[in-house]
């Protein structure tokens, strides 16, 4: 037996794991569904020890005589206090550490979500899509603003934001489950053509 | 000192991010966020992934000694997570090696077939909803249909129209909810950060005193 083959034959045996919970629950499914879990995590450990943890903190203090990184080393290490009752507050330091960036948020934010979104729709009206695109943006808004009751004209001209939300959540199905079936078929041509090509 | 001091970290290098969003100073832009900010989130970092890695472990454990339901299959994770992880950390990442070889014939087929199941999940759905036989539901599974009849040699043999009708679906009706859904979420993400900026949600920082 090859050595492709038999990287082929573990796939196809996981693959297969994978695809019996179709049936019912089961013992194989439980099996992989824990292992993929373990090496994603032991994956995220090693990958983080290689790419985070030895460039930017090992080697420059080891190395480059950095040592003023010892103190974001022992800012990182307050939050494994996470787990202990008494000392659980000094993981808030991290955090907050993390969280300052969040003022950054603010002015990005309001560019990359409200003003371009504002600049790309208030485009000349030219054409009957450039007319629709505008209604269908301004219906959309004044359905999630409720400080005015939707009833009368008000309350059928907000409707239509619905029905546009509706085609809106339509498309974005149809792609999602194209992209699901694609990656199906994508299993099944591994079981198809690479591990039963390489059986015959 | 437990909740004050953390706020106030917040709050003052918060202030410093949106003069730093603004201004073009060198001392904002280099000094503050290249020189200070990047090297001090990279270094600590870690220690997160180290936080949730502890976390998934000692669930696991507990699992085990209370002998909760399914709990033969921790062993699995544990298994899978320790042999990738000395795999790793011992032979390193090339390819060719054992780290990887886990990866590409366990890891990945396992996930891309998990995220596959989602497609029969996705039928079902599609058919229960379609079994509610209101009229919104309708339009979408309608606009479901041209999108994915579009996308398969089947669809332009129906009609060779329906790649335009699904392009037409995807660009204006699809546009406009998208456009109105982001404006709606910006304004909501912005008025969170504004919040956490100004110190009235403090959810973050966790329960107790």
């Amino acid at each position: 037996m090859s050595f492709e083959l038999m990287s082929n034959l573990v796939g196809a045996f996981f693959t297969l794991c994978i695809f019996s919970f179709l049936y019912k629950d089961n013992p194989f499914y439980q099996m992989s569904e824990q292992l993929l879990v373990g090496i994603s995590l032991g994956y995220g450990l090693v990958f983080t020890y290689e790419r985070i943890f030895v460039p930017f903190l090992w080697q420059p203090i080891v190395l480059k005589h950095n040592f003023i990184l010892i103190i974001p080393a022992i800012l990182g290490t307050l939050y494994l206090f996470r787990f202990s009752r008494k000392l659980g507050w000094l993981s808030r330091y991290p955090i907050a550490f993390s969280m300052m960036s969040i003022g950054m948020g603010v002015p990005l934010g309001i560019h990359a979500s409200i003003l371009v979104q504002m600049r790309q729709g208030m485009v000349p009206i030219e054409t009957v899509n450039l007319f629709l695109i505008f209604i269908g943006t301004i219906a959309v808004l004044l359905y999630f603003f409720f400080s005015k009751a939707h009833s009368g004209a008000y309350g059928k001209f907000v409707n239509v934001g619905k029905w546009y939300m509706m085609i809106g959540f339509g498309a974005s199905f149809g792609m999602t489950v194209m992209a699901r079936i694609s990656l199906l078929i994508g299993r099944i041509q591994f079981l198809v053509n690479d591990v039963m090509g390489l059986l015959k | 000192m437990k909740k004050t001091i953390p706020l106030f970290i917040v709050i003052f290098g918060g202030l410093i991010f949106v003069a730093y969003a603004f201004s073009p100073h060198k001392f904002l832009q280099d000094d503050f966020y290249n020189k200070f900010y990047v090297p001090w989130s990279y270094a600590s970092a870690p220690f997160a992934a180290l936080l949730g890695i502890i976390s998934l472990s000692m669930m696991h454990s507990s699992k085990i000694k209370r002998r909760a339901p399914k709990w033969q299959y921790s062993y699995f994770f544990f298994a899978g997570f320790i042999v990738t992880a000395l795999a790793g950390l011992i032979g390193g990442m090339q390819k060719g090696g054992l780290l990887m070889w886990m990866f590409e014939n366990m890891q990945m087929p396992m996930s891309a077939t998990m995220f596959s199941l989602l497609a029969f999940y996705m039928a079902s759905a599609a058919y229960k909803a379609f079994r509610a036989r209101s009229l919104e539901a309708t339009v979408l599974l309608a606009a479901a249909i041209f999108v994915m009849l579009a996308q398969v040699p089947l669809g332009v043999k129906i009609s060779k129209h329906l790649p335009t009708v699904s392009q037409w679906i995807l660009d204006v009706p699809n546009l406009a909810s998208k456009r109105g859904i982001a404006l709606g979420v910006g304004l909501g993400s912005v008025a969170t950060s504004l919040k956490i900026l100004l110190g009235i949600e403090r959810s973050y920082l966790g329960g107790g005193d």
